[in-house]
């Protein structure tokens, strides 16, 4: 044992407290940077105030952004934002504002976290800065509070889970449908309190964004974050990429060959409930949300946008698009995309979280059936029961938008 | 401490949509969220059970969001302790961090209506109808500490800094 290498959580970890550590340890650690959403931070500032908390540990390291419930949709919720506001001031903390997009886009569009860091976010998505090779994980408000006091935070040295996939992706097979597919693998809380860990030749391939909607459904697995393998990661900065020792310690190893994978689905209601798209294609579908810190990136909306050029969606259906950040929606009006949407009859809202939480901008009537490419399809996520919701690429969605019904994009041509 | 009281049984991955539905979380009023607490999964909860009784789960509980309103929401309904077979990790971080009592008893087959005996310091529960006892994973290091306390912040009211390590 005491010749074992290192996961790549060991290591980070290690390098944020003041020993080496190994996967079962209870340690205290430096985080490089922490955040917290409008769920979360007020709950969080009351905490903090609670603790007798004057001044945040560090300003710059700590952000404040409005992207669940933004614009407010009533008073409750705008007093909550106003709270925020005047908090960030008070402390000189970063506070992006409404518009600016879901939490986890801007923290990477602004560069707050990088590769080898140790970021704490009051949102349970967190672990997608895993695709920048990052040890990132989702607390709720109190342990924020903590952070924000001390700027350390206790964790439990997570056990890793190694998944290799290889093989070259088929056309419109994206990093969206290799989270489902290990959803269904996996299972939700398959990995709880674990490190996921994605290596291979198909993740190597991936662009950030890929990498990114694949680390976010880490979440869902009930794992305590996913890391990407820094092989083939291209960022507009250097970094020094952190691998695992070849000999560290997994508590598994699942490798799969991604060779001719179809298009995935989750069914209603839990996000492991995946099979191929076709064994539901031809359900009638009426509204399709794309949007969601999964799949709401440029090449997403590019994707949706390729689909429904020059087309319109089917009579019935609504299409609604949040662009995951100012940034993204920037890059997508000045490149036509947007516009390409609005013509086929897509319903473009600002950058934020949107409907994927169900408290505004899209909640489905009662028994309607939903396609939408984020992360979560419980009972209730948009905001009524009552409503059926699958989870799907944004290729998916977008075909399953134009047509009425849900269709597999594996005989689309690229 | 040790709490004696009637369990309520509920099943498998319940999550925190459930347990609080994201349209209520918007506000820091307690006895708002425990209004709504459970109330798309079981509409009759908040009548069946009384203040100081025992929610007892499956595997997985408490998953989904990060949302602390979950384990809150219990709590101000008046939820003494949870017992799972294994909790969803942000949402036990969240009960402990609130004061709230969680243990995992992996090989539980409690029933609804049993009463239970549990020793939280110890990580004990005994099943006073069917006699059966189950051990629980126990907790430590800071989590303790943390507990003992009655959560995070008076934790940190009273040392500053974590204390540990
Ligand atoms: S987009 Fe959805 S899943 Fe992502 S942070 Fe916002 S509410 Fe959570």
């Amino acid at each position: 044992m005491a010749s074992a290498g290192y996961t790549i959580a060991e290591k980070i970890i290690s390098r944020h407290t003041n020993r080496i550590v190994r996967a079962g340890e209870l340690c205290v650690v430096k985080v490089d940077g922490c955040m917290a959403t409008d769920t979360t931070a007020p709950m969080a500032i009351k905490a903090f105030r609670e603790m007798g908390g004057l001044k945040v540990f560090d300003p710059a390291r700590f952000h404040l952004i409005i992207d669940h419930a933004a614009p407010a949709p009533n008073e409750k919720v705008a007093n909550l934002h106003q709270m925020m506001r005047n908090f960030a001031k008070e402390q000189g903390c970063n506070l992006f504002d409404i518009g600016s997009g879901i939490c986890h886009q801007v923290m990477v569009d602004h560069q707050k976290v990088k590769p080898g860091d140790l970021f704490i976010g009051a949102d349970s998505h967190t672990p997608t800065y895993g695709a920048l090779n990052t040890f990132a994980c989702g607390v709720g408000s109190t342990d924020l509070a903590a952070v924000m006091l001390t700027g350390k935070i206790w964790l439990k040295v997570p056990q890793s889970i190694k998944v290799i996939l290889n093989g070259k992706l088929s056309p419109y097979v994206s990093g969206k449908d290799l989270a489902l597919l290990l959803c269904k693998k996996l299972t939700t809380g398959g990995a709880t309190y674990m490190a996921v860990e994605y290596h291979g030749s198909a993740v190597a391939s991936l662009t950030l964004s890929q990498r990114m909607a694949l680390c976010n459904m880490s979440a869902e697995l009930g794992a305590k974050t996913g890391i990407v393998s820094p092989e083939g990661l291209v960022l507009p900065y250097d970094y020094t990429p952190i691998f695992p020792d070849s000999n560290a310690n997994y508590v598994q190893t699942i490798e799969l060959d991604v060779c001719g994978l179809k298009p995935q689905l989750a069914a209603p209601d839990s996000p492991d409930n995946v099979y191929d798209v076709r064994k539901f294609e031809g359900t009638p579908v009426t509204y399709a949300f794309i949007g969601s810190c999964t799949n709401s990136r440029l090449d997403d909306l590019q994707t949706a946008a390729k689909i429904l050029k020059g087309k319109h969606i089917a009579t019935g259906v609504r299409l609604v698009v949040a662009p995951a950040s100012r940034k993204v929606f920037l890059e997508a009006l000045a490149d036509g995309t947007i516009q390409t949407l609005i013509e086929a009859g897509a319903t473009v809202i600002n950058s934020g979280c949107g409907p994927c939480v169900g408290t505004h901008e899209g909640v489905p009537g009662d028994d309607e059936i939903v396609i939408s490419t984020a992360n979560r399809n419980f009972k209730g996520r948009m905001g009524n029961p009552r409503a059926k919701i699958f989870l799907a690429s944004p290729a998916t969605v977008a075909l399953s938008a134009l047509y009425g019904k849900i269709t597999s994009p594996e005989n689309e041509s690229v | 401490m040790i709490i004696v009281a009637k369990a309520h049984v509920y099943g498998d991955n319940i999550d925190t949509d459930r347990i609080i539905p994201g349209k209520y979380t918007k506000t820091l009023d307690i006895s708002q969220l425990a209004q709504h607490v459970m109330e798309d999964l079981d509409p009759e909860f908040l009548q069946k059970f009384s203040p100081g009784e025992i929610l007892v789960a499956g595997k997985n509980f408490g998953c989904g969001s990060s949302r602390e309103q979950a384990p809150l929401a219990l709590k101000a309904a008046g939820v003494s302790c949870i017992i799972a077979k294994f909790f969803a990790r942000i949402f036990f971080r969240n009960a402990i961090n609130l004061g709230l009592p969680v243990l995992e008893a992996p090989e539980h087959d409690i029933q609804h209506g049993d009463r239970l005996s549990v020793d939280i310091e110890n990580g004990i529960v005994k099943n006073l109808t069917t006699g059966k006892v189950y051990a629980c994973t126990r907790l430590n290091g800071v989590m303790k500490h943390i507990l003992a306390e009655g959560g995070l912040v008076n934790y940190l009211k009273k040392y500053g800094d974590f204390v540990t390590d």
